[in-house]
């Protein structure tokens, strides 16, 4: 009898104290986001993805990129309503598989607020719809592929600040048919999203401008042999090759180009997806010459510009290496603006940050001083102001893209 | 005659006859898409000349790494799927060299003495990496059943790929340009790529000194002597350890000296850079019949010309678009048929297995 009456003692007492600790952790929010909140308690920190391309001949575009995030948040003073920022770097190199991987390694992890990423349209293919399930919110500072933000496509959680290529393909079109006056253009792609988007919208409009398009070739990721595709395409008689696909295939079509009988005087014209230091050192003397549209530097925030080139070249001791620095320094502001707008934060310095309420403050983001521009976001996730501007490398060994004077040099709009 | 035929087709199953009337199809469209490409009049006879040239070279590299495969097959049995990484460890090295030479200006004033030696560590590199993964990675296996070296293999190939990343970073490295080879010759009223012309004939002398080797010296006969046997071989006195660290060292050196020849023509190199060639060469041995030493050469040399040729000549007569693109698809494709119609290869049947 006595012991039974010990037990039930003990026992209230043991429920007493349980119902006393969870009166005292009663949470002071509740989390009502469909896809869930984040909880970062007082000293944690703000944890940012940034899925880009570290390896393989894209590699310059990722670590260009990196950098823009990393002076966005020194600029940000590395803190966001009193958290520390960290970031946290995967390689989702530049295929599908690569995009899927990182994507589901910082789905997993349930402290990831939003990512910077990614590189290639082709790594965002499977990258996107993973991180949207998830309910983190994606901002690509150089995915440019018009698929990624078709209504029909497009995952919710997408967003952009780099050109849709529906706008460069266009001004490449424009440039060949009335800049150059070519009138026969053949295009190559790869086979990755990016690059066959990009070269049909280039054949479309330059149909309509009134050119023949004589060839539409592809090759693959990993070819090294052009010359037959080469040759196949001098057979048709082009004045341009628009080729616009990345390292390390397209320094090889350069370079072979010039051994290709029909081809010695052929003008050759990339895209952006080239637009790095990386096809200079493994085109070497092939590449001058090569046309290549990229965001247009001149029609940056020019004192914003200029700081953070400033500062780029203090912290890195070069200049910019791609052409995405600046596409990620105002991915990455546009991401802190909205966890600040969306941020729930209590008594004790713990923040909220609810999934769904961040992807709408993002989406919700207009009239943006960047420094590429003046941004807002469509309702497609397109939230790029785009200026695309075609240059052309004249040396093989200097690449400096913040003076006009030196390759490559701008050459059109004039 | 009537019974002899009945008694055939007694032995006929379904899979056979649905076999036959793939090939018969193929057939059918390769003799519609040529046709309809040769009659077109799309290509000059020069170009089907360049394709065919383009082919020879690149095929000729194909031949100098399938030499490695079939020369390990035939004397052990296994694939060597870490032999595209050999091919990748030599001129990857090597690139270092070349920089320097190239800033000190060697590759102006003395490009012969700059290639050769680039050349030389290339191939002792990728020997010394091909007989240490003999004898790390194969040997404690030597008795084991035949999967297990054959997993090893891709293990080794994984290793050796990222080992080189790591070391020498993710990046495409560009090799430098060797003057005398730029621009072109005249041969028999032909422009034809000096680069092309000269990788083609070096990598054909290379072959040819390797399979005199093979053929005519004392190891070369040891080598010979293990493939066919390899416990009577013990039994004369042949060291089988030494002869296979050998059979790997001349495959190393074969795949190190393409690797150049390789890097010279695309002049870039990467850690992947073995994978693709790898597989290809690996085709390459099958298709000539491996363990078959010229097997591997006309292999070698007949996917490359097939590879080239073939997107224009059979699929774009077809009205196939962008057909370039499907050129592996062409090689594969190659290859599955040669594993079911003729699993011993162009050569096979004659030499048998032997190297």
């Amino acid at each position: 009898m006595k012991r039974r009456r010990l037990f039930v003692t003990v026992l209230l007492f043991v429920l007493a104290s349980i119902v006393l600790a969870a009166c005292q952790k009663k949470p002071q929010y509740t989390c009502t986001d469909p896809k869930g909140c984040v909880e970062i308690k007082p000293g944690e920190p703000i944890r940012v993805g940034a899925a880009l391309v570290f390896s393989g001949g894209a590699a310059s575009y990722g670590i260009d990129s990196k950098r823009g995030i990393e002076i966005a948040i020194d600029d940000l003073g590395g803190e966001l309503l009193g958290h520390p920022i960290e970031l946290v770097a995967e390689d989702s190199q530049c295929n599908p598989e690569g995009g899927q991987a990182a994507a589901q390694k910082l789905a997993a992890d349930k402290t990831i607020v939003g990512v910077i990423g990614t590189t290639c349209s082709s790594a965002a293919k499977n990258a996107a719809p993973i991180l949207s399930e998830a309910g983190i919110v994606m901002i690509s500072p150089s995915n440019t592929a018009p698929y990624l933000t078709d209504p029909a496509t497009r995952s919710p959680f997408y967003f952009r600040t780099a050109h849709n290529d529906k706008v460069q393909g266009k001004v490449a079109a424009e440039f060949a048919y009335n800049e150059l006056g070519v009138r026969k253009a053949a295009t190559i792609h790869d086979g990755s999203v990016y690059a066959e988007q990009l070269a049909n919208v280039f054949a479309e409009v330059f149909k309509q401008l009134g050119g023949e398009v004589v060839a539409q070739e592809a090759v693959n990721v990993g070819d090294t042999d052009m010359r037959p595709v080469l040759t196949t395409i001098a057979a048709k008689g082009p004045e341009i090759i628009y080729f616009p696909i990345f390292n390390p295939e397209g320094p090889l079509i350069a370079a072979q180009s010039k051994e290709v009988e029909g081809l010695q005087d052929v003008k050759l014209m990339g895209a952006d997806g080239l637009f790095s230091k990386e096809f200079i050192e493994v085109a070497g003397e092939a590449a001058v010459g090569v046309y290549l549209s990229s965001p247009d530097f001149s029609a940056f925030n020019p004192e914003r510009y200029d700081a953070f080139l400033k500062k780029h070249e203090e912290k890195y001791g070069e200049k910019p290496i791609s052409a995405f620095h600046a596409h990620a320094y105002d991915a990455m502001m546009i991401l802190a603006e909205a966890i600040k707008k969306a941020a729930v934060v209590l008594e004790d310095g713990t923040i909220y940050i609810p999934r769904t309420a961040l992807r709408d403050a993002v989406a919700e983001t207009k009239d943006f001083q960047g420094i590429t521009g003046n941004l807002t976001c469509d309702e497609n996730g397109d939230c790029a102001d785009p200026h695309i501007a075609v240059y052309q490398i004249t040396s093989a060994t200097e690449w400096d893209t913040t003076d006009p004077e030196k390759s490559p040099v701008k050459i059109w709009p004039k | 005659m009537w019974e002899r035929l009945r008694y055939r087709l007694r032995y006929v199953s379904g899979t056979d006859v649905a076999l036959w009337i793939v090939a018969a199809l193929l057939l059918v469209m390769i003799t519609v898409g040529s046709y309809n490409s040769l009659t077109s009049g799309r290509y000059t006879g020069k170009q089907w000349f360049d394709f065919i040239i383009s082919g020879l070279a690149q095929g000729s590299i194909y031949a100098l790494i399938a030499l490695g495969y079939t020369m390990v097959y035939g004397i052990l049995f296994m694939i060597n799927f870490a032999h595209g990484e050999v091919f990748m460890s030599g001129p990857f090295t090597a690139y270092f060299l070349a920089e320097v030479l190239e800033q000190r200006g060697l590759f102006e004033t003395n490009p012969w003495l700059a290639l050769g030696l680039v050349m030389l560590l290339s191939m002792a590199v990728s020997t010394v990496v091909a007989v240490s993964l003999e004898r790390i990675a194969y040997r404690p296996l030597r008795g084991a059943p035949r999967l297990v070296p054959l997993i090893t293999a891709i293990g080794a190939s994984f290793f050796l790929q990222y080992t080189f990343r790591g070391l020498y970073t993710p990046g495409f490295k560009a090799y430098p340009e060797v003057q005398p080879l730029k621009g072109t010759w005249t041969l028999f009223g032909l422009e034809i790529q000096r680069m092309l012309i000269a990788v083609f004939v070096s990598s054909l002398l290379l072959l040819l000194l390797l399979y005199a080797f093979v053929q005519f010296t004392k190891v070369g006969r040891a080598i010979r002597a293990v493939a066919e046997d390899q416990q009577a071989a013990a039994l004369m006195g042949v060291d089988v350890d030494r002869t296979i660290s050998i059979t790997f060292a001349v495959g190393g050196a074969a795949a190190g000296a393409a690797g150049v020849f390789y890097a010279l023509m695309f002049r870039q190199v990467n850690f992947f850079m073995g994978f693709f060639p790898g597989l290809k060469a690996f085709t390459a041995a099958v298709l000539g019949g491996i363990g078959n030493l010229p097997g591997a050469m006309l292999g070698g040399l007949f996917l490359g010309v097939f590879e080239s040729l073939g997107p224009s000549l059979f699929l774009e007569g077809l009205g196939v678009p962008a057909a370039y693109q499907l050129k592996d698809a062409i090689a594969f494709t190659m290859l599955v048929l040669f594993l079911i119609f003729r699993p011993t290869g162009i050569l096979g049947e004659r030499l048998a297995k032997r190297a």
